[in-house]
């Protein structure tokens, strides 16, 4: 299989869901002429035309509620926010319209509206750039989450996303964009299903759940623990916050028999506290030790790269944790 | 709206007049402010140059009925909220009838209309019935989007009612949305938005201005200046006199006219609606109307006297369309057995409401997701 950067698995399916359904349109800042801000949509004004990749002002409510607009007589809006931190200046059409529009009509309208953009930290943007809002999107009903951390899933998640009749939050990371994988040749018809993990190593001792850029932490740490240590880990790339494929997460703890949740938005009533939670509540029979979630320290996260790399659930923290987890 | 005599910020016994400590005190405070608060109903400004053509008198009549049938569902409405058959917020349009049905008549089949949550008259006025608007009002499972909505969330795209809303401001880029929809597919479809005056000093609100204004978006932003935000006058709040001069900072084309003259409505509306379809952008109406009940059920009205709201009963959308019939000669008599037949209507529409059965408890987890 051929490799692209995880950018130009994105830009394909853009690309390749424009050509397939003229409803399909691109709106945000400096997305058309500019190509987006990480490049993401380079090519596309020339390709499709202004009418189907806008520049807007600096508009994130008015531009979002658009997209609503647009979306419940058939479009398929898919809107870029530049930082995904943006998504809280958006809050209202996001949260109170395009989550609960499908249910507050009695299912009259469908909003099927893509929200993507990049989040997370390590690139040294500070408190208001670098956040990771996969929690707050899961928190709400009515909207789908994904994450996906490879060209692979990042190309047939989004492919999927458009197509889907309810609002997605497509999250991307900044850290992954020019990360290399496989992916299916272009024009080919890739769709990865929302809702569905995957095992991305297979191991024998700790599960470890994760999803976006802390996957490759994951992998990392697993390799580490394996050479150093002799312990297995399993990692199992959610690839969906929302909802959360707890089968195979399951399937993976029944092997194990210990599960330690890693995601880098906020630890507290974070993606991980739910999985955990929800680990207790449906399949605690599995868990020969307690479950644990690794996720960002509940500070706003500094601009220092040494300070930022504090706060930041990687890799070290991933091997400390599991190091406890198989003490017990 | 014309602010002019009073300052607002009024001292009262030493205190500042807009935060009153009682409700002795408030009511001074209210009665001082009163006298500030214009309640001329006609205005002056673009709508002088507006052409009014008198529109025909079997049509004057369908808005008659239309806007009789809101008046009498609004009231059936507030007498269902005091026996306590209706929870929430319910906000009343009892003045504002003009507007909605002047404009609906205004507009085709095929363009669409978002409006803020006071937006029964807009259900109404664009074909809802009133059996099923009152049984979601009432929660009830024959309402139309059985239960979930309520009050706040009139919606019926079939008749291309778009979606009111609870949330100030927020319809109307949904508005723009829609005139998006119709821009990028090369219709000549229009979007219309109703939203209070309250709404105007919104974010969100002059960020839809902005942009459908610089990409010349089919759309017909619509006002109705009741002149309160909730229990607050707008002058209160207002850094301006006329609010109409927002937008025109924006290039927009404006008018402000009588938002109770079914005519002066139609006529301003079906203007700006050939300027949307001819590609020539956005219009914002300002309607000066009046919010004869309280803000929502419940209000206890102590913003305001009681002579303001009998002052604005002389010049109220109903009786401005009666006087028009009779000096069209319709008899007093045909107007009777209009009034005979839609308070039928309304009665009936009420009876099926609370015959509707309470929606199961399973219907709670449908329609999160598609």
């Amino acid at each position: 299989m051929r490799r692209t950067t995880y950018i130009q698995a994105i830009n394909e399916a853009l690309r390749e869901e424009m050509a397939r359904d003229e409803n399909v349109f691109l709106i945000g800042e400096d997305i058309g002429h500019y190509g987006g801000l990480f490049r993401v949509t380079r090519n596309l004004l020339d390709e499709f035309g202004e009418k189907r990749v806008l520049d807007t002002p600096i508009s994130e409510q008015a531009f979002m509620g658009m997209a609503l607009g647009a979306a419940t007589v058939g479009m398929r809006p898919v809107v870029e926010l530049m930082y995904m931190d943006f998504t809280l200046v958006a809050a209202d059409q996001i949260f109170n319209q395009i989550a609960k529009y499908h249910y507050m009509t009695g299912g009259l309208l469908k909003i099927p509206v893509v929200i993507r953009g990049q989040q997370g930290g390590g690139k040294h943007y500070g408190s208001q750039h670098s956040q990771s809002v996969d929690s707050l999107y899961a928190h709400f009903p009515g909207i789908r989450v994904v994450a996906p951390a490879t060209p692979y899933d990042a190309k047939g998640l989004l492919k999927t996303a458009i197509r889907d009749d309810n609002p997605v939050a497509f999250l991307e990371h900044k850290m992954l964009y020019f990360t290399r994988g496989e992916a299916p040749p272009p024009d080919e018809e890739h769709l990865v299903p929302i809702g569905k993990a995957d095992v991305k190593r297979a191991g024998s001792d700790v599960t470890i759940a994760t999803f976006s850029y802390c996957l490759y932490q994951a992998l990392e740490a697993a390799e580490t623990l394996e050479e150093q240590h002799g312990i297995s880990c399993e990692v199992v790339d959610l690839r969906t916050v929302e909802p959360l494929d707890t089968e195979t997460v399951w399937e993976s703890v029944a092997k194990t028999g210990r599960l330690l949740a890693v995601h880098e938005s906020y630890a507290n009533c974070g993606v991980g506290a739910e999985l955990v939670a929800r680990a207790y509540e449906e399949a605690p029979y599995l868990l020969r030790a307690p479950a644990r979630r690794l996720g960002m320290a509940p500070v706003s996260i500094p601009v220092s790269r040494v300070l930022e790399a504090e706060v930041l659930p990687w890799k070290e923290e991933i091997v400390a944790t599991v190091l406890e987890m198989e003490r017990r | 709206m014309k602010p002019v005599e009073n300052e607002p910020n009024v001292e009262i016994s030493g205190k500042s007049a807009a935060a009153p400590n009682s409700e002795a005190e408030a009511e001074t405070v209210e009665s001082a402010v009163s006298a500030s608060i214009s309640t001329e109903v006609l205005p002056s400004d673009s709508a002088t140059e507006l052409d009014v053509p008198a529109l025909p008198t079997e049509m004057l009549l369908e808005m008659y009925r239309k806007a009789l049938a809101i008046r009498l569902m609004e009231r059936a409405l507030l007498a269902a909220a005091e026996e306590g058959q209706i929870g929430g917020a319910m906000h009343t349009a009892i003045g504002h009838e003009a507007n909605a049905v002047g404009a609906a008549n205004a507009l085709r089949k095929g363009d669409y209309v978002t409006c803020t949550y006071r937006g029964h008259h807009h259900g109404l006025a664009w074909g809802m019935d009133p059996g099923r608007a009152i049984a979601e009002v009432m929660g009830r499972s024959d309402g139309f989007a059985k239960g979930k909505g309520g009050s706040m969330h009139f919606v019926s795209p079939e008749n291309g009612m778009m979606g009111a809303n609870g949330i100030v401001a927020a319809q109307v880029p949904h508005a723009a949305g829609l005139a998006l929809a119709s821009h990028l597919r090369g219709e000549d479809t229009v979007a219309i938005t109703f939203f209070g005056d309250g709404a105007l000093f919104q974010g969100v609100m002059h960020e839809t201005f902005n942009m459908a204004a610089k990409w010349k978006l089919p759309l017909i932003f619509y006002c109705e200046n009741n002149r309160y935000s909730e229990m607050t006058p707008i002058w209160r709040t207002s850094s301006i006199e006329d609010i109409f001069l927002f937008p025109r900072a924006y290039g927009m084309e404006t008018m402000q006219i009588d938002g109770n003259d079914v005519e002066v409505v139609h006529a301003a509306v079906s203007k700006a609606a050939e300027r949307a379809r001819c590609g020539a952008g956005p219009t914002f109406i300002e309607g000066i109307t009046y919010r004869l009940a309280g803000h929502m059920a419940g209000d206890l009205e102590t913003y305001r006297p009681a002579e303001e709201v009998e002052k604005q009963e002389a010049y109220e959308p109903l009786t401005v369309l009666r006087q028009k019939l009779t000096a069209r000669g319709v008899d007093e008599a045909s107007i009777a057995v209009i009034d005979e037949e839609v308070d039928e209507m309304i009665e009936d529409a009420v009876d099926f409401a609370e015959e509707s059965p309470w929606p199961d408890a399973a219907e709670t987890y449908r329609d999160v997701y598609v």
